[in-house]
């Protein structure tokens, strides 16, 4: 379905059952090796090799895509490889891969966007395809296409091994030491499901405006859950690594980190209580409390909306939102991490973008349609969640720096109200700006202590309103470790988020009164 | 390609697979085409066609288990994909549940005529799409002074799958899709933008609701927003409006199936044929509706399927156990999903129902909240409307309502008579009492 609705939310654990390859399950050219010591010639020659294409094919199909007078066009080769592999009932007992290729080819005229793509990479399929897109524009192609330059990229993950290249049998011990682990952390744990799921991606980006830049990004996610019993009462609850690592990144201590925290977060559950209903200070824990900036500023904050004046952010550009001592980015910089990009989806640079800096609202994030539309540099923004797609302005990892207060500082200001540390998901409505993200598991704070843990309760709260109400801002940020997966008009992305601890002084709690 | 090579390729993939060593294979083939058009103040902003086509297999090799997809069909690749799964399956550990079903399932399917496809499909003109968009957006863009943007869109879609297991199922289905809505965004005066949106999603054209309808719906319930405010925490009647109905008998769905079940993430585990919530609550899982979203003969593991009560005045009468986990929990399968799902409807329409409520919220879109599959306990944001002595009062947001699914879905009092047609989820408006509201 396409999504008319335009939801836009956050989703934890979205690893999915895309998969993997473990044999390799490669089409052009398993051999490949993409390190460091090849020189860009060779980078280039190797991706053109793997899609099967050349500079002289990719201007042809160019040429095919501007032919109706497009004032612009890139083509987006792209190549995934994913690998699933799980543990129930106590044994490795399925496994699931996924083999996706193909090219997605866009025009733009204007800000009006034509797009098709073709699975087959055929010099015929494409030129289809590209007339197609082409149909945009209705008017007579404006002339030559330009040379085509190699444009290098940083590296911010680099790993030894291409998931593809590693076996099967390096995945399942992982999986069942977690099972083991989280055995043997308590006997009230009656059935635990493991897995890990990695991603082998290429992409190949060409411009009409003359860039070419390839990209290979790694993703890999460890995950541990359980259900835990007592007195006849059950809780399930779960916990997961995520990034753009390789194998090295399964190591004895996260799997230990992953069982341990999974039965932790189970068995805490069973003393949960529900809090009040209503307004109170919401103190946000270091980490993936981030989901809070992804909701309340970051996607009101993606230039597309703004350029079509629907979001609650539209015109406060350049006014103060929030205390001095707030500082908000979006960077797709950080190594390794879930929502880094070495390019982004157009060829464009990525780059850490600040949101917010000393309180004051500094800049969207742009894709290159809007980055023409408000004549400024593209912020290395624009992503998708695959060659089926044209890009959109996204997030990548999310975070506030950090501020002038201390945890403890912050807890002991709390008369009454609750500590939030696990969430599972966030939605937010970008005109209105009402947001929501829920709570897994959290407590509550009395009398300035922490007390009692709670559970499953949604909060709500008003973008610009909550960004205001941000009181204190620890000096402990940290990034989320698990995996989020962002979805916006039906295109999910991997990002990720962080923050240091934080007091909102009031947001809607969903408790019971 | 087309039907007959694609039901060749799936017969010779099950032929390699066994020559591999497979023991059992699963295989489907789909092949998809689509166009979308988005029509955004006063221009086209963005169109786009594709094909796609995918091939599925699960296999079934020396008692284990694995199922892999790829998007490339031709037959050199197909082979090599198919030799790379088997020998990547004899690593995992034997699971004895793992069979394809038995064929007796396969058997009995119902033959009845469920008119999926629009037999216009091919002959729809781009120009009559562009018109259609055009149409939508214009009206909803004349209706106030207020709008700041609005889109149309529009999307349709034509496609086939292709199943073939190496024990005796085969069967292709096809159908097309329409989908076509608009998208509003006003000024509320004071630097709030409050938008709403209206879709339908039909399976023949001629079916889909008219534009104008649409469009004046959806400028209504936008304007109902200005002014939207945040009132006490406290326990209030709910209606929940038919359109944003799925959000609670979706947290009941995960909770029904055998995986949760067996692996103990059930609140509903040994409830079978307990009275759990309002006899008002009965739910249809109904494949033969002709023209439905989800109508089907046979499921995804090509078992026939049947018109079924999965809850009955309260009681849950079944749950939706797929092979595997029938196998697991030594019980027969009935059917791991669910087709269009239908209620035992009312006899009040919205309006009605709206009358009867002294203190209550009239929810009109849920936003963002989860539910707790192993406990029931659930937690959702909203938007809606205040209505005191049967009259809507004032809007309503930023408010959750929380409890357990237990709890609520035993205060219903009544559902509308008015299903949403629109989608698979026939989901008729609700009216509950008691409900748990948070707000200031």
């Amino acid at each position: 379905m396409a999504e008319i609705t335009r939801r836009k939310f956050v989703t934890i654990g979205a690893a999915g059952l895309a998969l993997a390859t473990i044999p390799a399950i490669f089409r052009f050219n398993p051999a490949m090796a993409l390190t460091p010591m090849l020189d860009e010639h060779s980078v280039l020659e190797e991706y053109y090799s793997h899609f099967g294409v050349n500079q002289e094919i990719i201007r042809k199909i160019m040429g095919a895509a501007l032919e109706k007078g497009g004032d612009y066009c890139d083509l987006f080769f792209q190549h995934n490889i994913s690998s699933y592999v799980a543990l129930e009932d106590d044994i490795v007992n399925r496994a699931y891969t996924n083999v996706d290729f193909g090219v997605g080819i866009r025009v733009i005229k204007g800000d009006q966007t034509g797009y098709s793509f073709t699975e087959e990479v055929t010099t015929e399929s494409m030129i289809k395809a590209a007339k197609t897109a082409a149909s945009i524009a209705k008017g007579v192609s404006s002339g030559e296409i330009a040379n085509l330059g190699f444009h290098p990229t940083p590296d911010y993950y680099p790993i030894q091994t291409k998931w593809e290249d590693v076996s099967i049998d390096k995945r399942i011990p992982a999986i069942q030491q977690i099972n083991k682990v989280m055995h043997d952390a308590d006997n009230r744990v009656i059935k635990t499901n493991t897995s890990i799921s990695d991603d082998s991606t290429y992409i190949l980006v060409a411009t009409s405006d003359g860039r070419i830049v390839c990209d290979y990004q790694p993703m890999v996610q460890i995950a541990g859950s359980c259900t835990a019993e007592q007195n006849g009462q059950r809780e399930s609850n779960g916990f997961n690594l995520c990034g753009r690592h390789g194998i090295d990144f399964v190591s004895p201590e996260s799997l230990d980190r992953i069982g341990t925290e999974s039965v932790r977060r189970t068995v805490n559950l069973f003393d949960a209580v529900k809090p009040d209903a209503g307004e109170m200070p919401v103190v946000l824990a270091a980490g993936s409390s981030g989901i809070l900036l992804h909701e309340a500023i970051g996607h009101g904050m993606e230039a597309d909306f703004n350029r079509k004046n629907t979001s609650i952010f539209s015109t406060k550009i350049g006014k103060p939102v929030a205390e001095k001592f707030v500082n908000i980015v979006d960077n797709g910089t950080n190594p390794g991490v879930r929502g880094t990009i070495n390019i982004d989806d157009e060829g464009n640079d990525s780059q850490k973008t600040y949101l917010v800096r000393d309180g004051i609202l500094e800049s969207y994030l742009h894709d290159r349609i809007s980055a023409k539309f408000y004549n400024v540099k593209p912020t290395g923004s624009g992503r998708r969640q695959s060659f089926r797609y044209p890009p959109l302005p996204r997030m990548r990892n999310t975070y506030m720096t950090d501020g002038p207060h201390s945890y403890e500082e912050i807890i002991k200001s709390v008369k009454k109200g609750i500590f939030v540390e696990q969430f599972t998901n966030g939605q937010v409505n970008i005109g209105a700006g009402d947001y929501t993200f829920y709570v897994k598991a959290g407590n509550l704070i009395e009398d300035g202590k922490i007390t009692k843990p709670i559970k499953d309760i949604n909060l709500i709260g008003n973008g610009p309103d909550s960004l205001s109400k941000v009181t204190m801002v620890a000096n402990d940020m940290k990034m989320a470790e698990g995996g989020w997966t962002c979805g916006k008009n039906g295109q999910g992305v991997p990002v990720s988020m962080g923050l240091p601890t934080i007091k909102v002084s009031s947001i809607t709690v969903g408790g019971v009164s | 390609m087309i039907t007959n090579d694609r039901l060749e390729l799936a017969h010779w993939v099950v032929k390699s697979a066994k020559a591999e060593g497979a023991s059992d294979i699963a295989v489907n083939i789909s092949n998809s085409r689509s166009v979308e058009m988005e029509y955004r103040d006063g221009q086209l902003d963005v169109v786009k066609e594709s094909t796609e086509n995918s091939l599925n297999i699960s296999l079934y090799v020396e008692g284990k288990y694995s199922g892999h997809s790829t998007n490339d069909l031709r037959q050199d690749s197909v082979g090599k994909f198919v030799r790379d799964a088997v020998a990547m399956t004899k690593y995992l550990s034997v699971d004895k549940f793992r069979k394809l079903p038995d064929p007796k399932y396969y058997r009995g399917m119902v033959e009845t005529e469920l008119d999926l496809i629009d037999d216009r499909y091919d002959s729809i003109r781009s120009e009559e799409r562009v018109a259609m968009v055009k149409e939508l957006q214009e009206l909803t863009s004349g209706q106030s002074d207020k709008i700041i943007s609005s889109t149309a869109g529009y999307y349709d879609n034509i496609s086939e799958s292709i199943k073939v297991h190496s024990n005796g199922f085969e069967g292709v289905s096809e159908g097309t899709s329409f989908s076509y809505g608009v998208e509003v965004t006003l000024d509320d005066g004071k630097g709030g933008r409050p938008s709403d949106w209206n879709y339908a999603t039909t399976r023949h054209l001629s079916d889909m609701e008219a534009p104008a309808n649409m469009s004046k719906k959806v400028v209504e319930s936008a304007l109902a927003k200005l002014g939207q405010e945040k009132i006490e925490s406290g326990v209030y009647e709910m209606v929940i409006h038919n359109r944003a109905a799925t959000q609670p008998i979706y947290a009941l769905y995960s909770p029904l199936t055998g995986r949760s079940i067996q692996q103990k993430r059930s609140f509903l585990d040994g409830k079978l044929g307990e009275k759990l919530f309002s006899e008002k609550l009965t739910v249809i899982d109904d494949p033969f509706i002709k023209r439905g979203l989800g109508s089907r003969h046979y499921d995804g593991e090509g078992m026939a399927t049947r018109k079924r009560t999965i809850i009955e005045k309260g009681v849950v009468k079944e749950f939706l156990i797929d092979n595997y986990y029938g196998n697991k929990l030594g019980v027969e399968p009935t059917g791991g999903s669910v087709s269009n799902v239908s209620f035992e409807y009312g006899d009040k329409s919205l309006d009605e129902l709206i009358k009867q409520v002294t203190k209550g919220i009239l929810v009109t879109n849920f936003i963002g909240g989860n539910s707790n599959g192993t406990t029931g306990d659930y937690s959702w944001g909203l938007v809606g409307m205040y209505i005191e002595n049967g009259k809507i009062v004032k809007p309503v947001y930023e408010m959750n309502i929380s409890g357990n699914l237990i709890d609520l879905w035993a205060n219903l009092v009544e559902c509308g008579n008015d299903p949403y047609k629109y989608s698979s989820f026939r989901r008729p408006s609700l009216y509950f009492k008691d409900v748990q509201f948070s707000g200031l």
